[in-house]
């Protein structure tokens, strides 16, 4: 197994995970949040889910509201302090931490914090560099959604606008899940829409962004959309299912769990 | 020649037909709502699909162009670099230019803002007695509001870009500034040049109605007082303006009359000749996905017994130069690669933006020309981060819209609801009880959590989507129940019940 290359293991301690599951999973998407949690927990890791947590600031930042935003940042980071990584199934999230998050001031806490904090395709493909999902089998047509956040925010995989050489950590981990069978859309990562408060803010063109990426994967012959970002799956959902779309939604997490559908 | 189906024979009747949507109301004092001229463009279901999938299908050539070209990604780099470079020597390289361009035999003008540009122009046209003006796509012209303060003044101008063109005759402003017709079905070109140059009615062939165009405007040409270009590039070592066009109706404009103006923003400047081939490279490679513009002209001095005048316009740039988060956004080459790429101007057309720069870089630059009246821009944003990607200049565009948002918030542009709202959310995620408490139940959650807190009255999340579901407990309660004691547990690593 992969975990036998790290550090941790060498020195006989326990990598100490912190698991982050933002506002909406917690509310909506608990299977998220189980799959995440189930999935770390086989790499014999200690993951933990400190008590006290809500959020990672991004919406009232996002909305330019920093002072806001600061007392929440604070918050985040004292609940994940203590741990060896922060990790969250949700890349727009992770991309606050990593790449905004600047409410506060930046003690070394607050930069330790941000700088060990991973999005869950991340934490899995760079740090354990794992190498196969033996228990996972998902034999369906899927079409990959890479929210922009984990995409051109967390460099999850290259862009369509680079010409940089082709790379992508989801793909990388969904190839080793039995049966898996991939098609592409015409707009492979045009933004789906969410964007947060955007979703309200210009209803009109969130929904018909919505109802555009629906379709691209429709018409690629998908059955399901994946992806690792929760919010645009959400949105996407909600499109798809007011709609009457048949297109139905998973979250990598669940995937590379061994979700049977 | 309906580009809709109907039944044969049938004459579909006119008033059936999609009408071209207009773009953002004037806001008078307030703000440009982007939102619900955006909404107005969605509701005219063929406009839009035309104007998606146009701009995509240049987005397409774009990447295939790029694609060609290996060192791609560092002639991106170059260019930023000498841009940057330039940017902060900006007042040298003025200087250099304007003595190598009065060497040349040229005069040259500056501007300050807007109205001085437009009196300068004026004067000119004044001295040389001229009463009609030809000229070539310009966004500085359209910026200062030349056109109307001329007109008001008795000048005839006459556009010679064909969608500049058409945009003049139908007294809208351009919605894109490459193409600045975009937004325009055939059907509404037809429409407009019946109703202007008299062409046939529901003739909307393409060759008929640029051939019109054209045989309507050569007249002007040719018998135009004074002619006017803009410039994509001016040369500091040289005093030259370069333009690039795929019409060669520059050259017509600057070769024609007797007079040559060229109104040129101050931040276009590049320091030598051989810069500005990265730039030549960069250009309709991100612009229309061609390697090259038909025309790339150097103008350099006034042809024998003509004159020719530049005008350096400041309009804000010099203060645009000294903000720290986004003086870069003066790099912009305007190729309009951003707006092509950007999946919010595609679906909502550049007239619902409210001013001449439309999409990502219209969201940056144009709060530096009116902070209150722009304030709501930087949020028709998903901040996807695609333009900055396409920008053959790097400008960081959706960083640059990020911070916008705290410059309008700090400066309480906000509206009221959503300050409102944020400060409610950042107290209750600042809180684990009151959080706690709050999303209990997703029934709760859905009134409770800031994606759907502001403006849930109007319910803008559930008009075009289904809300997501409860899930019977939330993923706290789950872990309560399953993993209680699990801080303190011995063995990590055991499977999940
Ligand atoms: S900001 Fe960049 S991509 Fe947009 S028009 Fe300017 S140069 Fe082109």
């Amino acid at each position: 197994m992969a975990r036998d290359m790290n550090w941790w293991d060498l020195t006989g301690n326990t990598m100490r995970v912190g698991l982050f599951v933002p506002c909406y999973i917690d509310a909506f998407f608990p299977r998220v949040g189980i799959a995440t949690l189930e999935l770390l927990e086989r790499f014999d890791l200690d993951v933990d889910y400190p008590f006290d947590q809500t959020c990672c600031g991004q919406p009232m930042a996002n909305s330019g509201c920093q002072a806001e935003a600061a007392a929440t940042e604070r918050l985040f980071v004292a609940n994940f302090r203590d741990y060896d990584y922060v990790v969250c199934p949700s890349g727009s999230c992770v991309h606050h931490v990593r790449s905004k998050f600047d409410a506060i001031e930046q003690t070394p806490d607050v930069t330790a914090v941000r700088s060990k904090t991973f999005e869950l395709v991340e934490f899995l493909h760079d740090i354990l560099k794992v190498e196969a999902f033996p228990w996972a089998s998902f034999p369906h047509k899927v079409g990959l959604h890479n929210g922009c956040g984990s995409l051109r925010g967390l460099h999850h995989a290259r862009p369509s606008e680079l010409n940089e050489p082709f790379f992508s950590k989801p793909l990388d981990l969904l190839q080793k899940v039995d049966g898996i069978e991939f098609v592409t859309p015409t707009r492979p990562d045009e933004c789906c829409g969410f964007g947060g408060t955007f979703s309200v803010f210009e209803e009109a063109v969130s929904v018909k962004m919505g109802q555009d990426k629906v379709a691209d994967h429709t018409k690629a012959g998908a059955d399901y959309i994946v992806s690792a970002d929760t919010s645009c799956l959400m949105h996407q959902q909600g499109c798809a299912e007011r709609d009457g779309s048949k297109m139905k939604f998973i979250h990598i997490a669940e995937v590379l769990n061994g979700a049977r559908q | 020649m309906n580009e809709t189906p109907h039944s044969p024979g049938e004459a579909r009747p006119r008033a059936a037909r999609e009408a071209q949507p207009k773009g953002a109301a004037d806001p008078g004092k307030g703000r440009v709502d982007h939102a619900e001229a955006a909404k107005r463009f969605i509701a005219a279901p063929e406009h839009l699909k035309f104007h998606d999938e146009r701009l995509w299908d240049i987005r397409m050539k774009r990447d295939r162009q790029m694609h060609a070209i290996p060192e791609w990604e560092e002639l991106r780099r170059l260019a930023s670099a000498i841009k940057d470079h330039t940017l902060s020597h900006l007042d040298t390289y003025l200087e250099q230019f304007e003595a190598a361009a009065k060497a040349n035999g040229v005069h040259v003008h500056w501007a300050k803002d807007g109205a001085e540009h437009n009196a300068i122009v004026l004067g000119l046209l004044r001295d040389h007695g001229a009463k009609t003006l030809i000229k070539s796509k310009s966004m500085l012209t359209e910026e200062c509001g030349m056109r109307q303060a001329l007109v008001e003044a008795g000048i005839e101008i006459t556009e010679t870009d064909l969608g500049e063109r058409i945009q003049q005759l139908d007294a809208e402003a351009p919605s894109h500034i490459v193409m600045p017709a975009v937004h325009k079905l055939r059907r509404d070109v037809s429409d407009v040049f019946a109703r202007t140059l008299g062409t046939e009615q529901g003739n909307d062939d393409i060759h008929y109605l640029a051939e019109s165009q054209r045989m309507t405007t050569r007249p002007l040409i040719l018998e135009a007082d004074a002619g006017m270009t803009g410039g994509n590039f001016i040369i500091a070592e040289t005093g030259a303006v370069v333009v690039c066009t795929n019409e060669g109706n520059a050259d017509l404009s600057a070769n024609t009359p007797k007079l040559h103006i060229v109104s040129v923003g101050i931040e276009k400047l590049l320091p030598r000749t051989s810069d500005l081939g990265v730039f030549i490279r960069l250009l309709s490679r991100s612009a229309l996905g061609s390697p090259i513009t038909q025309y790339t002209s150097h103008f350099r001095s006034p042809r024998a017994g003509a004159e020719m005048h530049i005008v350096l316009v400041d309009n804000g740039r010099s203060t645009r130069l000294g903000m720290p988060e986004f003086w870069t956004s003066l790099k912009c080459i305007r190729c309009g690669a951003c707006m092509n790429t950007c999946p919010v101007y595609r679906r909502s057309g550049g007239l619902s933006y409210g001013f001449t720069y439309a999409g990502p870089i219209g969201l940056v630059i144009d709060p530096t020309f009116d902070k209150h009246k722009f304030s709501s821009l930087p949020f028709a944003s998903t901040l996807n981060g695609s333009c900055t990607n396409v920008c053959p200049v790097k400008i960081n565009l959706h960083e640059q819209i990020y911070a916008w948002r705290a410059v309008m918030a700090e400066n309480h542009e906000l509206p009221f609801a959503k300050k409102t709202a944020m400060a409610a959310a950042g107290a209750l995620l600042a809180s684990p009880r009151l959080f706690r408490a709050a999303i209990a139940t997703a029934d709760q959650a859905l009134l409770s959590l800031p994606r759907f807190a502001q403006y849930n009255a109007l319910n803008a999340w559930g008009k075009g989507r289904e809300n997501p579901r409860g899930a019977g407990q939330t993923f706290h309660a789950w872990w309560a129940k399953n993993r209680a004691g699990k801080a303190k547990a011995a063995a990590p690593g055991k499977q999940p019940s």
